[in-house]
């Protein structure tokens, strides 16, 4: 399996066969952040260009602390002191940084399309860290990653998916990339938080959360997105969290082992119990240690296309 | 002066008249149509296996002038018509100012007198700039030349002022043409509603917002008994409920543009900015119903909604880009390469769609070949295919749905009112 693709930008995109390559690759830079000199020199010479539109501390950081450990250079451009403010178009800012030669910019946009718009216009590499409502493909390749560290495998694996599934990019990259590599998705939410037509997805649809972690190795927990849709119609925090709540005595009646996930940041109290965020099934602190191994992967594995296309 | 046009496969669905006949023009007006014309004209065309056919009427044309000039003018847009095909617009009073006084009326027609290639016909606006509070003089926009009222872009929401309006048109002997859309409905949407807005991350357009509100319309029009159009229809139930109007005998019309028949919402998946309008391109099932409304006569006519804007306006983030598309140029080749083609359509019922029934629905003595008419034809090379491309569009804008894409069917010349405005040659 080689990868030739300049970009990164949905898990829609790729094949089993690509998303599986980068959970090797990810398995083998996994290593790299153990040694006492955390450091390759597998982008030495290299640029990646943080260029966040949205305010991202967890993700950016990850994917800086990735690039430096790939011994790349790393810069970080925050939009509220950039040209950004004073009206330059999204094309144009990627043709600046492009003309400064940089080899690689990771991207997070408010407008879904974004990553994929910059891609087009660009012969440098574009990494998706998120783009609207439509994909976070590292966040679903390092929970995936994750899940296979813990389990062994992917396929026949059920995982739930549990909240606001409609404004979340890290569902759809999550419902991609699992069903692809054979797991079965059941996707548990208040229907307002269910965009249409998902079940074309090959997900199955439950309403009733201790149903849906029944027989679940694995549930992946999302944030109540409301900064994400204004004036959209959002369940009340408490009576959402009596009926989805994740709590230890919903854990209770699932698997012993059950898999907790979260991609973060936790709102406590509204989508899981604090006890469940601390608690023995939760990895969601190893999933940000997973983060940086999967971005290295991904990093790594762009600038190898660009480089053997030249 | 005079043009014989000699051989052509003349097609006037008026004169129930498809065959090999010689089409003489003298001054601006058909002096005669019969087999091997033998006369002394200044010019002939050959139009030796080519289709000749009237000058299409499109009803749906934003010429941007007065106040976007930047998106395109009267001189281009209506060069960009001659290209096409097309000999009469009428032209969308979405304006700055809007079309909805006569002295707005006075100024375009002032800019149309200078500049238009082609006939220009003005739609005023159904309420005083479009914001559907207060009905415009709908009597005084008669009287100083508006064809037509609608606040295209906009519906008004209160049914008691749109059938108040419809009572003042049908008073005025005006049409009205309704942009159906419940925007209560269909809120920030940027795509058809479905699996695709779902993958996508864009926030959905339901057939619903569009379909509803072609119902109200309807219902109004009944009440009223004035005459509505329906613009653009984009989805599978408008054309159900308007079929079913029609039986019942309600006055109502409709269009819709070559984007929905030709195109699905499938080709937003790359987020090309090129293929957002409004309404949206829709599903396989709403496409085929289309079809089928334009094979069965529900649907009258075909209209561009040429809507030009900007690179700057298109060329940025999918959900921040302008909604709309040109299509002057294109709309005779995406008919002929979707419906002709495909057999869906003969010569004729095209040639109703793109030009007689318009001029029917907007009682413009228009749309046939009959000797004596003011002479608007093209001469159609139908066979002859081309690809679309930026560099050879001649409207302002380039926001094309259809560029790269081969299409069936050349104008090698257009006449208005007896003068050849565009030649490919």
């Amino acid at each position: 399996m080689l990868w030739t693709k300049k970009d990164l930008l949905g898990l829609e995109y790729l094949t089993q066969g690509e998303i599986e390559l980068i959970l090797e690759t990810a398995a083998s830079f996994k290593e790299v952040s153990t040694r006492e000199i955390k450091k390759v020199p597998a982008l030495r010479g290299k640029t990646a260009v943080n260029l966040f539109y949205e305010p991202s501390t967890r993700t950016r950081v990850s994917f800086e602390v990735a690039a430096k450990r790939l011994s790349a250079d790393v810069i970080n451009i925050a939009t509220e002191t950039s040209s950004v403010r004073k009206g330059e178009t999204l094309i144009d800012t990627g043709k600046n940084i492009q003309a400064l030669k940089a080899d690689i910019i990771i991207m997070r946009h408010n407008c879904s399309g974004a990553a994929n718009m910059l891609a087009r216009a660009l012969d440098i590499s574009v990494v998706n860290a998120g783009d609207g409502w439509h994909e976070h493909p590292t966040q679903a390749l390092l929970d995936i990653f994750t899940l296979k560290e813990k389990l062994g495998k992917i396929k026949g694996l059920n995982v739930a998916i549990v909240g606001d599934i409609a404004h979340s990019r890290v569902a759809r990259s999550n419902i991609w990339g699992l069903t692809k590599l054979g797991a079965n998705v059941t996707l548990c939410a208040p229907k307002m938080l269910l965009p249409v037509e998902i079940e074309k997805t090959g997900v199955k649809i439950s309403s009733n959360i201790d149903e849906a972690l029944r027989n679940a190795d694995a549930v992946n927990v999302l944030r109540m997105q409301f900064e994400r849709d204004e004036g959209a119609a959002f369940p009340e925090q408490l009576d959402y969290y009596q009926r989805f709540g994740i709590t230890e005595e919903r854990l209770a009646k699932a698997k012993k082992d059950i898999i907790v996930m979260h991609p973060g940041p936790i709102n406590r109290g509204v989508e899981m119990s604090s006890e469940v965020a601390d608690g023995s099934n939760s990895v969601i602190l190893e999933q940000v240690t997973n983060g940086i191994a999967v971005r290295m992967a991904v990093l790594f594995l762009v600038a190898q296309a660009r480089e053997t296309k030249t | 002066m005079s043009i014989l046009i000699k051989n052509g496969r003349i097609v006037d669905p008026a004169n129930k008249v498809d065959g090999l006949l010689d089409i003489l023009i003298e001054g601006n007006k058909i002096s005669k149509v019969a087999k091997n014309i033998k006369a002394h004209a200044h010019s002939i065309i050959d139009a030796t296996n080519k289709i000749v056919v009237p000058g299409l009427i499109d009803m749906h044309v934003h010429l941007r002038q007065p106040g976007r000039e930047d998106k395109e003018t009267v001189a281009t847009a209506t060069a960009a018509a001659a290209k096409g095909g097309v000999t009469t617009v009428l032209a969308m009073p979405n304006t700055n100012p809007a079309m909805d006084c006569a002295e707005s009326i006075d100024l375009l027609k002032g800019i149309i007198n200078k500049n238009a290639l082609v006939n220009v016909l003005i739609c005023g606006t159904i309420t005083k700039n479009r914001l559907g509070k207060e009905l415009s003089e709908i009597g005084a926009l008669k009287k100083n030349g508006a064809y037509a009222i609608s606040d295209d872009g906009c519906s008004i929401d209160s049914d008691e002022l749109m059938l108040e309006a419809l009572k003042k048109a049908k008073q005025a002997g005006i049409l009205t043409i309704c942009h159906c859309e419940d925007k209560r409905l269909s809120g920030k949407g940027v795509i058809n509603l479905g699996f695709n807005s779902t993958r996508l991350g864009l926030r959905g357009i339901s057939n619903e917002s569009e379909y509803k509100r072609v119902g109200r319309d309807i219902e109004l029009a009944e009440k009223s008994g004035a005459a509505v159009h329906i613009a653009h229809i984009s989805c599978r139930e408008s054309v159900e409920i308007i079929a079913k109007a029609k039986k019942k005998g309600v006055k109502v019309t409709c269009e819709t543009a070559p984007h929905y028949f030709a195109l699905t919402e499938d080709e937003l998946l790359g987020y090309d900015t090129n293929m957002k309008m409004n309404p949206p391109l829709r599903s396989k099932e709403d496409l085929a119903l289309i079809k089928q409304g334009l094979k069965d006569g529900t649907i009258d006519a075909i209209a561009s909604d040429h809507a030009p804007h900007t690179e700057n306006e298109k060329d940025i983030e999918f959900e921040r880009a302008e909604f709309g598309v040109i299509g002057l140029e294109t709309e005779l080749a995406a008919s002929i390469t979707e419906l002709i083609n495909s057999k869906l359509l003969d010569w004729g019922k095209l040639v109703e769609k793109l030009s007689f029934n318009p001029a029917r629905i907007l009682s413009i003595d228009k749309g046939t070949l009959s000797e004596g008419k003011i002479a608007d034809i093209v001469v159609i090379s139908c066979e002859e295919e081309w690809k679309v491309r930026k560099s050879g569009l001649v409207s302002k804008s380039r926001n094309c749905a259809f560029l790269g894409r081969t299409l069936k069917g050349v104008v090698d010349y257009t006449i208005c009112n007896g003068t050849v405005v565009y030649s490919a040659y």
